[in-house]
């Protein structure tokens, strides 16, 4: 049943997702929405997966990239930035 | 301009008969980040490349859109596009500003940028040409405050735009203003926060001559359109002939269908046959007007030439009622569920065109729960080859 899993909760694996995958590839929304479904199945909604990665943003865990397409990503430096 | 400032290259762009964005620019280059966007400009043009790094991670805390971060390759030589960020601003339906919007916009601009703006972009924000990456929050902070807000970018539900609709323009079969608004309000999410496969735009036309070029522009063009018959003031066509207005030439020879006829002084129109390319409303406007059972056509797919070709959108829905009592209920389930089908099976960086052109039409419809129907394709099959599941099911039947 959806809402059966705190939405901290998934946000914590969605960062661990991303923090597992930084440094070899950029993940998408959709991407962290499949890793916790692909957990969770019915117990989530999509719903719940949306306010998990707002919640994964707006506390500064990850933030957006863009690069061709959106990413979340861990909080860097890029490179291209100049001080 | 000052005088040290020497651009031979970028003045050959001043010459001809139209206005040069390098004229506007030297109007301003008593601005350190002025005169160096003009520098690096001389260079690229002497030096036959670009001298622009890409920004991706650039932004406001919680957005993924509104900001293209930018900085110069060679900030030793141009210091004051080190940084050189824009930010799009999510602009009124419609274009509709007051003097003390702009000037409020302006005010925030002159203080926190470059004072440079494009107005507006292709999608239809306005658009204000740099900055750096520590004026970007107060930036957004003194926007927010004025009730201004950042536009899309990235992989989101990039601005919706509409044409003026019914402010102004009296062919509109919807009110493309306030569509444009509850769409924008409504996917807030959707707009801040990149969740899709690639960018998805939305534009809104009042009627078919599409203002807003949404065919070719946008991934979703929300088309004005009526059922019935085109409504024909007789006593005005009349007075169109009694002044001599060449209605033969102008108006029936040009109709695609060819079905326009004009007896004595009664114009006569087969509606059955008519394509609604607004033609003769355009050329007749005193006589003609759309029909009275109005709402929207919906094409999807339309794009520039970025990743793959350039596409031109394909009607998915011919009519579709536009109630804004009840909030736009048919526009907002479609929308969603097309949405849901894209994002389970779309690739990355695939638009909504290149997506139906790989999984075809027909997939595609059944996916979003939309019926085939004749308008949805430009000419009838021609190619004996290729078979349809009904007639299978006729020969077992």
């Amino acid at each position: 049943m959806a809402g059966e899993v705190p939405i901290e909760q998934l946000a914590d694996d969605m960062f661990q997702v991303v923090s597992e995958s930084a440094g070899q590839k950029k993940l998408k929304a959709k991407d962290l929405t499949k890793a916790v479904t692909a957990k969770y199945g019915d117990k989530i909604s999509k719903d719940d997966t949306k306010a998990a990665i707002r919640l994964l943003i707006d506390s500064g865990r990850c933030v957006y990239g863009y690069f061709g397409g959106s990413s979340i990503e861990l909080p860097h430096t890029e490179g291209s930035a100049n001080e | 301009m000052s005088d040290e400032l020497k651009t031979p290259l970028l003045d050959e762009l001043e010459k001809g008969p139209w206005p040069s964005f390098i004229t506007d620019l030297k109007s301003m280059a008593d601005r350190p980040m002025v005169k160096d966007l003009l520098g690096q400009l001389e260079k690229s043009y002497r030096d036959k490349r670009g001298y622009w790094k890409h920004g991706g991670l650039v932004g406001i805390m919680g957005y993924g859109g509104g900001v293209i971060g930018r900085y110069s390759a060679i900030p030793e030589d141009f210091p004051g596009v080190s940084h050189f960020h824009t930010v799009r601003v999510n602009q009124p339906s419609g274009w509709f500003y007051t003097s003390e919007a702009l000037n409020e916009i302006m005010d925030i601009w002159d203080e926190h940028g470059s004072g440079l703006t494009n107005m507006h972009g292709s999608t239809g924000d306005m658009v204000l040409l740099g900055t750096t990456t520590q004026e970007l929050e107060p930036i957004f902070r003194e926007l927010t405050a004025k009730d201004w807000d950042l536009g899309g970018s990235g992989s989101d539900l990039r601005t919706p735009s509409c044409c003026i609709g019914p402010a102004r323009c009296e062919n509109a079969c919807y009110d493309t203003l306030a569509l444009t608004y509850n769409i924008t309000h409504k996917y807030q999410d959707e707009l801040h926060r990149p969740m899709f496969n690639y960018k998805y735009k939305i534009k809104m036309s009042g009627c078919p001559n599409d203002c807003t070029a949404a065919m070719a522009r946008s991934d979703m063009a929300i088309i004005g359109i009526w059922k019935d018959d085109i409504q024909i003031d007789q006593s005005a066509i009349a007075e169109y002939v009694d002044a001599g207005f060449n209605i033969q030439e102008y108006v029936i020879e040009k109709c695609p269908t060819k079905c326009i006829t004009l007896e004595g002084k009664e114009l006569k129109i087969d509606d059955s046959d008519c394509v609604k390319c607004v033609h003769c409303i355009n050329v007749l406007p005193k006589a003609l007007s759309p029909g009275k059972e109005r709402g929207a056509a919906i094409a999807l797919g339309g794009k520039a030439p970025i990743v793959d070709g350039a596409l031109f959108a394909t009607l998915i829905v011919p009519f579709i009622e536009i109630d804004e009592e009840n909030g736009f209920e048919e526009v907002h389930d479609l929308l969603e569920r097309i949405w849901e089908f894209w994002d389970e099976h779309g690739m990355n960086r695939e638009r909504i065109g290149e997506f139906i052109e790989r999984v075809t039409l027909k997939t595609f419809l059944e996916g979003i729960g939309v019926e085939p129907m004749p308008q949805q394709i430009t000419q009838p099959r021609d190619n004996p080859y290729i078979f349809y599941e009904e007639y299978f099911e006729e020969e077992t039947e």
